[in-house]
C-alpha cells in the first residue's frame, strides 16, 4: 500500500491541454532548478511560482502535460512543493515522468467538476479518494498499478536505482570473497 | 483473434507469447537514444553510482537541441555529455555535426523494423515509419534503461487510420496529420498506438511517413506505425548489415477504432496558436502577416521538404520583411540539398541556411521570436512561448505552405505557386 497515505492542500485549478512548454518553456531548460522554478506556468498564471506553497495540489482538465518529454516539467512542479497533480487525463510521457520522480499524478475523470480554484483538497491514497474539504464533495480514483506503487513508494526511480546499485555491489563483493 | 503491431512487439520484447491492451509488461529495450539530455541522465547515473551501462553498443547519443551552444552553460552541458560518452564507452556518439536525432538514427541504419526503441525525446515515435516501436521517456527512466536495459510498458489499444485517395498538388503528408488533429483533437490517440494504413500510406515516401509518425506525438500517440515494406527494406539495405524481423499486424487484429480518411480533396492546412488541433484550411483564413518562416525540424527538415520549398519559391525572393530560416535535418540532408542545387536556390532567394540541428523549434536558440512577432513553421508544436516570447504567435504548416508564406510575407496558399 502507498506509504504517502495522505495529502492535504489548497487547489490550483487549470484547464485542458496544459502543455509542457507552458509548464516550463524550453528556453529555460539550461538554467539551474532554482532559477527554473521561477518560470513555472508563467505564460498562463502570473505569480504562480511566487504564490504556490509546499503541499498544494494541482487540479487540471484533460491531456495535462502534453508535448515534450522534458522531465523538467514535473520536476519543476515538484521542486515548488506541489504534492500531487490530479487531472481528467494526462499526456503519456508527463504521466510516466511524474511517477518516475515520485510525484503522484492521479488520473481522476470528473475531478474538475468538484473543484474550484482555491478549494481545500485532501487525497487519501490508501482509499484512493479525493475529498473537497470546502464543498464536502468527494471522488474515487483508480488505484495505481503495482509497478507504479513501487516507484512512488521508493520516492522515484532514482532511489530505486541507487538501492539496486548498492545491492549489486554487496552481491559482487560477496562473490569476490568466496572466490578468494 | 490476431494482434496489432504494438501488441506483437511488446509481447516479443517482454518474452511473452501474447499481450493484451491494458496489460503491464517489463520489456527488454532494443535501442536507446539520448540527445542533449545525456547531461541530466549522466547526473542521475553519477548520483546513483552506476558504473557501467547495460549494453553500450545499444545506445546512440548525439547533440542536436542546443547545437551549436548559444551560451556557456549550454557548452558546459555539451562538455558533460562528451565526458559521459567517454566514461561509459558508448560506441555510437555522433557529436554535433550529424543533425537531429530522429533523422540521423534512421539514416545511419540504427532503426530496424520490429525494434522497441526508447529515447529522451517525445518524437522518438518517428521510428514507427520504419515499423519500429519508438517511445519517448524522461531522464530518470532513461537512467534506468541505460543501467538495466528494461522498462515497464502498458500495452496500448491501437487505432487504425486508413488513408486513401491521391494527395492534390502542393498538399503534403503534414496536411494529412493536421487534418486528423483538427478533425479529432489532440487527444484522439492519447496513450494509444496508431497504425497508418491504406493506399496513400503505402505510396507515400519514407520521409512523408516520418512526418506523420513524428506528428502523431501531437495527437497523444505512444507509437505510430506504418507497415514496413520494400521501401523500408531498400533503405536499410545500404545502411546496415543487422538482421531484423519485420512485424505486421494480423488481418484479424483487434483495433479500438478504425478511421477512414480520403485525402483527394484535402487542401493545405494551418494550425493556429496555441494548439496543434486549432486547424483551419488555407482558403478560409484572412491575411496574417509574418515576420519569420522556419523550414526544418525532425518533422519537416528532410530533402523532399527542402526540395518542395525551393520549387515553390522558384526564382522569387523571400519577402523583405520576412526572415526565412532553413535548417536541414541532418548533415546528409544538407549535403544532398547542396548536390541538387536546392540550397543555392534558397540562398539566392534570401533564405538563411543554419547548421543541422533542432534550431529554434523548442525555443533553445537560433531565431527566437520577439513579443508580437508572428512565425509560420514546418515544425511540430505551436505552444505558447515555444519559440521565444510568450507573446509571439506560432503557426504550423507544411514546407510548401511555409515557403509560399515566406515569399508573400503573409500566410499563403502554396497551390498558387
Amino acid at each position: 500500500m502507498m506509504r504517502i497515505s495522505r495529502l492535504k492542500g489548497r487547489v490550483w485549478k487549470f484547464g485542458d491541454n496544459i502543455d509542457t512548454d507552458v509548464i516550463i518553456s524550453g528556453k529555460y531548460l539550461n538554467l539551474t532548478m532554482d532559477e527554473i522554478k521561477n518560470h513555472v506556468l508563467e505564460a498562463i498564471s502570473k505569480g504562480f511560482s511566487k504564490n504556490v506553497k509546499p503541499g498544494e495540489i494541482i487540479v487540471a482538465g484533460r491531456n495535462y502535460g502534453c508535448g515534450s518529454s522534458r522531465e523538467t516539467a514535473p520536476a519543476a512542479l515538484k521542486a515548488l512543493g506541489i504534492g500531487a497533480i490530479v487531472a481528467e487525463s494526462f499526456a503519456r510521457i508527463f504521466y510516466r515522468n511524474s511517477i518516475a520522480i515520485g510525484l503522484p499524478a492521479i488520473l481522476c475523470p470528473g475531478i474538475t467538476k468538484i473543484f474550484k480554484n482555491g478549494d481545500e483538497a485532501e487525497i487519501d491514497m490508501k482509499k484512493s479518494l479525493i475529498i473537497n474539504l470546502t464543498s464536502k464533495e468527494s471522488l474515487k480514483f483508480q488505484p495505481f498499478p503495482m509497478e507504479m506503487v513501487k516507484v512512488l513508494e521508493g520516492g522515484g526511480i532514482e532511489h530505486l536505482l541507487r538501492q539496486m546499485v548498492v545491492k549489486d555491489r554487496k552481491r559482487s563483493g560477496k562473490k569476490q570473497v568466496s572466490r578468494g | 483473434m490476431g494482434f496489432t503491431i504494438a501488441e506483437k512487439i511488446l509481447a516479443r520484447a517482454s518474452g511473452k507469447k501474447s499481450v493484451k491492451p491494458g496489460h503491464y509488461v517489463t520489456a527488454n529495450v532494443d535501442l536507446a537514444m539520448v540527445h542533449d539530455s545525456m547531461a541530466e541522465v549522466y547526473d542521475i547515473l553519477l548520483r546513483t553510482g552506476v558504473k557501467r551501462l547495460w549494453d553500450s553498443s545499444k545506445v546512440v547519443c548525439l547533440l542536436d537541441h542546443w547545437n551549436l551552444p548559444p551560451t556557456i552553460r549550454a557548452a558546459e552541458n555539451y562538455k558533460k555529455v562528451r565526458r559521459a560518452t567517454k566514461k561509459f564507452g558508448m560506441r555510437y556518439f555522433y557529436g554535433q555535426s550529424a543533425g537531429i536525432c530522429h533523422q540521423v538514427l534512421p539514416e545511419r541504419g540504427h532503426i530496424l523494423p520490429g525494434q522497441l526503441v526508447v529515447g529522451t525525446d517525445s518524437h522518438t515515435i518517428t521510428y514507427g515509419a520504419f515499423g519500429a516501436a519508438g517511445a519517448g521517456i524522461g531522464f530518470s527512466e532513461m537512467a534506468y534503461v541505460l543501467t538495466t536495459g528494461k522498462l515497464w510498458f502498458k500495452v496500448p489499444e491501437t487505432l487504425k487510420f486508413n488513408i486513401n485517395g491521391i494527395l492534390p498538388r502542393r498538399v503534403m503528408s503534414k496536411d494529412i496529420l493536421l487534418h486528423i488533429a483538427g478533425k479529432y483533437s489532440v487527444e484522439i490517440a492519447q496513450y494509444k498506438a496508431i497504425e497508418f494504413s491504406g493506399q496513400t500510406s503505402k505510396e507515400m515516401s519514407l520521409s512523408s511517413r516520418m512526418t506523420m509518425s513524428n506528428m502523431a506525438a501531437e495527437i497523444g500517440a505512444k507509437f505510430a506505425f506504418f507497415e514496413p515494406d520494400e521501401k523500408v527494406f531498400g533503405c536499410l539495405k545500404e545502411r546496415t548489415k543487422e538482421r531484423f524481423h519485420p512485424i505486421k499486424a494480423d488481418v484479424d487484429a483487434s483495433y479500438e477504432k478504425i478511421y477512414d480518411e480520403n485525402v483527394s480533396t484535402l487542401e493545405p492546412l494551418v494550425a493556429f496558436p496555441f494548439s496543434v488541433d486549432n486547424v483551419k484550411p488555407i482558403s478560409k483564413i484572412g491575411p496574417i502577416k509574418i515576420d519569420q518562416a522556419v523550414l526544418g525540424s525532425c518533422t519537416n527538415g528532410r530533402l523532399e521538404d527542402l526540395r518542395i520549398a525551393a520549387e515553390v519559391i522558384g526564382r522569387r525572393k523571400i519577402h523583405p520583411h520576412v526572415r526565412m530560416l532553413v535548417i536541414p535535418a541532418s548533415a546528409q540532408v544538407y549535403q544532398d540539398a547542396i548536390q541538387e542545387g536546392i540550397l543555392s536556390k534558397l540562398v539566392e532567394s534570401g533564405a538563411i541556411i543554419c547548421n543541422p540541428s533542432c534550431g529554434p523549434c523548442m525555443g533553445a536558440h537560433m531565431g527566437l521570436l520577439a513579443s508580437g512577432e508572428v512565425c509560420i513553421a514546418s515544425i511540430n508544436r505551436n505552444f505558447r512561448g515555444r519559440m521565444g516570447s510568450n507573446e509571439a504567435e506560432l503557426y504550423l504548416a507544411s514546407p510548401a505552405t511555409v515557403a509560399a508564406s515566406a515569399v508573400n510575407g503573409k500566410i499563403s496558399d502554396p497551390r498558387a505557386f
